[in-house]
């Protein structure tokens, strides 16, 4: 079977929830990193030194999860669940194409590799 | 009294050395006599107490008891009796010492904090790096390190070679002192090399000052820092250390014009708010403008502010140089008079947190936040403020000296800023403009009660520091200027000075942690 990405953009103190709710629904591995990036929520002005300064790049939390494509729906849900406030700067969910997935160790391929 | 102006070494000293000798000696027999009397006081107190629990268990034995304390007291009237007959330097040695000589050794004990004090110095170099490496951008922390660690050793080893005999010169005209290095056959490394008045051995003194010397030219790298060209700048902090700081140090430690200043008074400036602070900030004013501001600082007319990468290591840096202040103007006592110290630490303590206090109070009514780099420098500007007059400041004064400080460096910051004078870390606010009010502020007799030192004498003083290392570092960094160039590219500025003049990261985040 195939298998599709979803890269989904939240706010920092989110993470933790987003993982305990994907691990609840069986997910057994993602990858996250810390990006910066603005949307419609923009920066704002902070002072230093005396002199104020915008800051247009906000820190977000971007999580990578491949999965196989019957369960790409229920990955979004929770995230979205999970992650939600509310309020302006939630982030975005992208759901993404994937030519193929390969564990390095078994070689596996497909959905057996994620 | 300022022991620093005073009693430098060598013919001066001894000159010094004469005269208080003879204001001492009536005082001397009369502290002896006082003594005699309290030594017997005492053991007679020591004796009763030692009595009471022959009272408990044998009280027939009460004879036997006053006998005792007749024996006890008998060396003491034989010893105090020798006393009298001693070596006068000794004795004035003990008369210095006060209530507290039958405790201590004071001449151990003095030279011992002495060198503590150096040691305590020699950490706020850390400091200075700390500060400099967390107000500036990662990409430039390996320069900024690698810039203080040159820096303390090339201030220590030309201290030797040039600076201390230039210091302290004994007979010279009082502007221009040259003298060739220390060593071993012209220092005493006993009590003799400064008596009561400079309680410290000939090495001691040494490495205090030295610790000192190196000062001047980490206040430059701070204002300098994330643009300017590593080797020129070695040579121009060589040379500020190595000739500029011992001539101009000279006019007030080595008994040069200073002294003439407010009416023979001399120049007020007890640990350095003029020659050590000042000299170092409008030496890094004058390298500012030759310079120039980093680049992306000031664009279209605007300020742009460029951060720190790390508020951790500007507040470690800062609360060091705090501590070791208590070296740095403690250890200007020259002596671990009881007295001297204790004042000198209180007054400096209450500086640095009113200065703080006070740059916090003003940076947030006008700026509307509550910025830690500006409760750090004014800190640091409490800390300069009373340098100078540390050993005569008030309780309150050093809190107005400190407070007034506070306020100052942050309007300071402010105005150089908008003059597109870019200082990094607030350098030459601190130890330039606040090394100013710190020896204007020995003349104000509701600061400093009791001062003789005029506000005329006292600002001609500062200016002359002022100005010799403006002019002296706009000659010197202006010629390296123009034969190697003092400034890095504008692709090696935005690369970063670890890359483009190390080649070595500080910071190396994406490399792999283990190679091969």
């Amino acid at each position: 079977m195939s298998v599709k990405k979803i890269e989904a953009v939240i706010k920092p103190f989110k993470l933790e929830e987003v993982k305990e709710a994907l691990t609840e629904i069986g997910i057994e591995g993602l990858t996250v990193s810390e990006v910066k990036g603005f949307g419609r929520q923009k920066g704002h002005t902070e002072i230093y030194r005396g002199s104020e300064y915008t800051v247009d790049f906000l820190p977000k939390v971007k999580v990578e999860i491949v999965l196989a494509d019957s369960l790409i729906e229920k990955g979004v849900e929770t995230i979205v669940k999970a992650a939600k406030t509310g309020k302006i700067g939630d982030g975005k969910i992208f759901v993404l194409p994937v030519e193929d997935a390969i564990r390095i160790r078994t070689e596996e391929k497909g959905d057996k590799a994620v | 009294m300022d022991w620093h102006a005073g009693c430098s070494n060598s013919p001066l000293k001894s000159a010094w050395g004469r005269i208080e000798k003879n204001k001492q000696t009536k005082y001397i027999k009369e502290r002896t006599m006082n003594k005699l009397v309290k030594k017997l006081a005492l053991l007679l107190l020591a004796g009763s107490i030692v009595a009471a629990p022959f009272h408990t268990f044998a009280q027939e034995e009460e004879a036997a008891v006053v006998e005792e304390v007749v024996a006890a007291v008998e060396p003491v009237v034989e010893e105090v009796a020798a006393a009298v007959e001693m070596d006068e330097d000794y004795a004035a040695l003990l008369a210095e010492q006060g209530d507290g000589a039958y405790a201590f050794d004071f001449f151990v004990t003095s030279n011992l904090w002495t060198v503590i004090a150096a040691a305590m110095v020699f950490l706020m170099h850390l400091g200075f790096s700390c500060v400099e490496s967390g107000l500036c951008r990662s990409k430039n922390t390996t320069n900024i390190l690698f810039k203080n660690a040159f820096i303390i050793s090339i201030g220590l080893v030309t201290y030797a070679l040039t600076g201390f005999n230039t210091h302290y010169p004994g007979d010279f005209n009082g502007y221009i002192s040259i003298n060739g290095p220390f060593s071993d056959g012209n220092i005493d490394n006993t009590f003799g090399y400064g008596g009561v008045g400079l309680a410290m051995t000939g090495y001691g003194d040494f490495i205090f000052q030295a610790m000192f010397a190196a000062t001047g030219a980490t206040i430059v790298s701070g204002a300098v820092a994330e643009r300017v060209k590593l080797l020129p700048f070695m040579i121009f902090a060589t040379l500020l250390v190595g000739l500029a700081y011992p001539v101009i140090g000279s006019w007030h430690w080595g008994g040069g014009w200073f002294s003439n200043l407010s009416g023979g008074e001399g120049l007020k400036d007890f640990a350095g708010s003029a020659v050590v602070h000042a000299f170092g900030g409008f030496a890094a004013l004058a390298c500012v403008i030759i310079l120039g501001p980093r680049k992306g600082k000031y664009v279209d007319g605007k300020i742009k502010p460029i951060l720190g990468h790390s508020m951790p290591l500007a507040s470690i840096g800062v609360l060091l140089l705090w501590f070791g202040w208590f070296g740095f103007n403690g250890g200007s006592v020259l002596s671990a008079a009881p007295g001297g110290v204790s004042l000198v630490f209180m007054t400096t303590a209450l500086a640095a947190a009113a200065g703080c206090l006070g740059a916090i109070l003003l940076s947030w009514i006008v700026f509307k936040t509550p910025d830690l780099t500006m409760a750090l420098n004014g800190m640091l500007a409490g800390l300069v403020g009373i340098t100078a007059n540390a050993d005569i400041a008030s309780v309150m004064g050093s809190m107005i000296i400190g407070l007034i400080a506070g306020f100052i460096v942050v309007l300071s910051i402010v105005a150089l800023d908008k003059m597109k004078i870019d200082d990094p870390v607030g350098a030459i606010s601190v130890h330039g403009t606040c090394g100013i009010w710190g020896i204007i502020a020995c003349a104000l007799p509701f600061l400093c009660p009791g001062t003789p030192f005029g506000i005329v004498g006292q600002f001609i003083g500062v200016a002359a520091v002022a100005i010799a290392a403006f002019v002296f570092s706009l000659v010197v960094f202006g010629a390296l200027k123009v034969i190697m160039g003092v400034r890095v590219s504008e692709d090696e500025e935005e690369a970063g000075l670890d890359k483009s003049e190390h080649g070595q990261e500080a910071y190396p985040d994406f490399a792999p942690a283990v190679k091969g």
